[in-house]
């Protein structure tokens, strides 16, 4: 087994496109959640409306790139207004079953048959990431310490990613720390007390929900431009489902436990894979027990328990507090 | 302001009087994680019999009626065009049959060369020589291309919204065992089973093993037939459901686990779950072996299989003695009693926990028994419950969260929504106006068609 390659590709993936994308996801559900106790199931929903407003608005129209992110937004921005109009007055699990229901909405309207010509059904849409790439500043070649790198393009879309990670990690920290923010976690805590202090509770509930989306919607972006490619099965539910986790294992309403979160996450994803992966090129496991194609699923199945383990023995995650979790329903 | 009855499992505590550490219960929640694993790793191994091919095709069959007698016509040349420039031809063979196979869903033109027919022998409708249809995921698409002079009527409108309502209501039918189990279980203790879909897929899929005789750790016995097969199933679920409860949620009840803790607790079931069953089952469709196909039967101008109509007997008898139970027995009354207040039927003499875990036997064996049925209709993968759960969930709210007549009557209205619907949107899209129908009733009347108005915000 070759452990340094195992090893690289985990320190790969700490940084990789996946930790960028599950990273921005969480930090809009951090908003939604963490701070605001929104219980927003539909997260994969404002993924997929960032990432088809760019490639159909480019690949399908053939408008100009700008153009298509800021489709994208405000396709973000209409999602959560169509979302909150009529769940936000509703109770937390109201709010949850209407949200993964839209967002399952989306993805069986845009793998359609029926809508091919636009959404290009179950392949999605390419050839939309030439306008991103003209601006790559990196010259072409790889960028290695050692074994550990990657080629020019992963390296313009990580650093566009990452930047994004750290603006919208700012824009958190200062929202959170303003008076506004603390009208959020006020909702969270209480709400009746909000509003019997006078607050438009229903507005700040949607004014989170767009922030949060948008924020989301973010990883969208990045993640149809780092591929380059897009299908719709991308934003199942379980994307929605990996965020939370992502989410819960750093620690919900913690500005940056959301990077943290992704990153440990997929570095946790990377070293399952490629252990046993190499486990059976090199027999160590028979693959009467388990093949290289059902490593995938046994990641999901590991996905699934951890969600479990950490929310009965440690809903606050690594960095969080649990006195300040949503943990019931209101 | 008021607050749902029942809102916190967290009340449960409270009620049966106990003072259960935590020590005890981290033991019992760690044992039923280590169960779910060692599940995993004992039935590591045990393949699920040979796949099929889950690709797409179109095919169709060239003959004329002539009274009985049906003459097929060989060696015509059919040829389909599809995206991303394919092109396919196929020549029919002795009995007519001709077959293409496409590399995926999409829309093709499927075009007949009218040269090859035998003299004599054109289109119905000349102007049908070439069709542009659809194709979808998975589907072998029948094509028709009618021969000679036309001898039949069109079948009218009213005939379909018939046809469609009957499979409507065996859909409804379905969903509503499954649902009547998530509503009380939500009525009893306040969660919202995110997994509640994996009980239905275990019905299913634990029939399918037990009626092949591919059993993990146990040597291939040949397969039971179907119905001893359902009923083994059928003890599985109701065992899975009284594990759910005992080793899971009781324990997470006493220690005061919030609704939403718990809500994402059971996603992680249903997920962890889902990925197993996919790695038993693997990712293919497949039928009982003994219900592979069944001819039609025509009652009243609806053309159903018989095991369509039994199967909607069944869900019928069954519903009738659960509401049969709510209504007259003691346990039922008890439920009906925990659901509305617990702490005032705990004050009453009821033992509460009881009651769940009654409701959690119950619930999971009709959620198996919509599992099985649904499988007899459209056959079994692994995530057969997860695709209706939402289906499920619509029902439940459609007739008002935690009232049993309600997921009744809701369920109902959501299958033949969805079956009836497809007169005028496609086959594929029927899902999102069952969805969207949901979304517009939590708008209109978040309380549902039978659920008091109360304030669920």
């Amino acid at each position: 087994m070759d452990w340094t390659r195992i090893l690289i590709n985990a320190l790969e993936a700490s940084v990789g496109l996946q930790a960028v994308v599950f990273a921005l996801a969480a930090i809009g559900l951090n908003v939604h959640f963490g701070y605001t106790g929104l219980l927003n199931f539909g997260q994969s929903g404002f993924l997929a409306v960032a990432a088809y407003g760019l490639a159909v608005t480019v690949a399908t129209f053939g408008l100009p790139f700008w153009l298509g992110i800021v489709i994208g937004l405000v396709g973000a921005v209409l999602l959560a207004l169509l979302l909150g109009i009529p769940t936000l007055r509703l109770r937390a699990d109201y709010l949850a079953i209407v949200t993964i229901a839209s967002s399952e909405i989306i993805r069986l309207v845009v793998r359609s048959v029926t809508f091919e010509g636009t959404f290009g059904g179950s392949d999605g849409r390419q050839n939309f990431a030439a306008g991103f790439y003209s601006l790559n500043p990196y010259p072409k070649g790889n960028y290695n310490i050692g074994e550990f790198g990657f080629p020019e393009r992963v390296m313009w879309i990580l650093t566009v990613g990452w930047a994004l990670v750290g603006l919208s990690c700012l824009i958190v920290l200062l929202l959170m720390r303003s008076p506004w923010g603390r009208v959020l976690k006020a909702i969270r805590e209480d709400e009746d007390a909000v509003r019997s202090l006078g607050k438009n509770v229903y507005s700040y509930k949607m004014q989170s929900l767009i922030i949060g989306g948008v924020l989301g919607s973010l990883g969208g972006f990045v993640y149809a431009l780092g591929q380059a490619s897009i299908q719709p099965d991308i934003f199942g539910t379980d994307t929605t489902f990996f965020a939370y986790t992502v989410l819960i294992l750093g620690g919900a309403a913690r500005v940056g436990a959301p990077v943290v979160g992704a990153m440990i996450f997929w570095v946790i994803l990377s070293l399952t894979d490629n252990v046993l992966n190499q486990a059976i090129d090199a027999g160590y496991i028979s693959s009467s027990i388990i093949n290289n194609t059902q490593v995938g699923q046994f990641r999901f199945m590991l996905v699934g328990l951890l969600l479990m383990i950490l929310m009965i023995f440690r809903p606050q995650g690594i960095f969080g507090d649990r006195r300040e979790i949503a943990l019931d329903a209101r | 302001m008021l607050r749902p009855t029942g809102a916190s499992i967290g009340d449960q505590p409270e009620l049966v009087s106990t003072t259960t550490g935590g020590v005890l219960v981290r033991k019992r929640v760690a044992l039923f994680l280590a169960v779910l694993v060692s599940a995993g790793v004992c039935l590591f191994g045990v393949g699920a019999g040979p796949a099929q091919a889950a690709g797409e095709s179109i095919f169709g069959f060239l003959f004329q009626l002539k009274g009985n007698v049906r003459t097929s016509y060989p060696s015509v040349v059919v040829t389909a065009k599809g995206p991303g420039g394919f092109t396919g031809k196929a020549v029919s063979d002795k009995n007519g049959r001709w077959t293409i196979e496409v590399p995926r869903p999409g829309t093709f033109t499927v075009s007949i060369d009218t040269k090859t027919l035998p003299k004599g022998v054109t289109l119905t409708d000349p102007s049908k020589q070439t069709l542009k249809l659809p194709v979808l995921e998975g589907q072998d698409k029948p094509v028709l291309f009618p021969l000679g002079k036309s001898t039949r009527t069109i079948e009218s409108k009213w005939s379909q919204a018939l046809q469609l309502t009957a499979e409507g209501l065996r859909f409804g039918l379905i969903i509503a065992l499954a649902a009547v189990g998530l509503s009380l279980i939500f009525g009893t203790t306040g969660l919202t089973n995110f997994a509640h879909g994996e009980l239905v897929t275990l019905g299913a899929v634990s029939t399918w093993w037990i009626s092949t005789g591919v059993l993990p750790l146990l040597p291939d016995f040949g397969g039971l037939q179907f119905f001893p097969a359902a009923a083994l199933a059928l003890l599985l679920c109701a065992a899975m459901g009284w594990v759910n409860d005992v080793v899971l949620w009781r324990p997470l009840r006493r220690r005061g686990t919030g609704l939403i803790a718990a809500m994402i607790v059971s996603i992680g079931l249903s997920i962890f779950l889902r990925y197993f069953y996919l790695y038993l089952f693997t990712g293919s469709n497949r039928s009982y072996p003994d219900y592979q196909s069944q001819r039609g039967l025509n009652f009243l101008g609806v053309d159903l299989a018989p095991k369509d109509y039994w199967s909607m007997a069944v869900a019928v008898v069954v519903l009738g003695g659960v509401i049969y139970a709510l209504v007259r027995t003691r346990t039922g009354k008890a439920t009906r009693a925990v659901a509305d207040n617990p702490a005032l039927a705990a004050a009453s003499g009821i033992d509460v926990d009881r009651v769940i875990r009654v409701v959690w036997v119950a619930g999971a064996t009709l959620a198996g028994l919509a599992g099985i049925l649904l499988g007899l209709a459209q056959g079994v993968n692994f995530q057969m419950g997860f695709q209706i759960l939402l289906l499920i969930f619509a029902a439940v709210t459609l007739g008002g969260l935690g009232t049993a007549y309600g997921a009744l009557v809701g369920s109902i209205v959501v299958g033949l929504f969805v079956s009836v619907s497809t007169l005028w949107i496609p086959v594929e899209l029927k899902n999102v106006g069952a969805l969207g129908i949901l979304i517009v009733i939590l708008l209109v009347r978040p309380q549902g068609i039978l659920g008091r108005a109360q304030r669920v915000g």
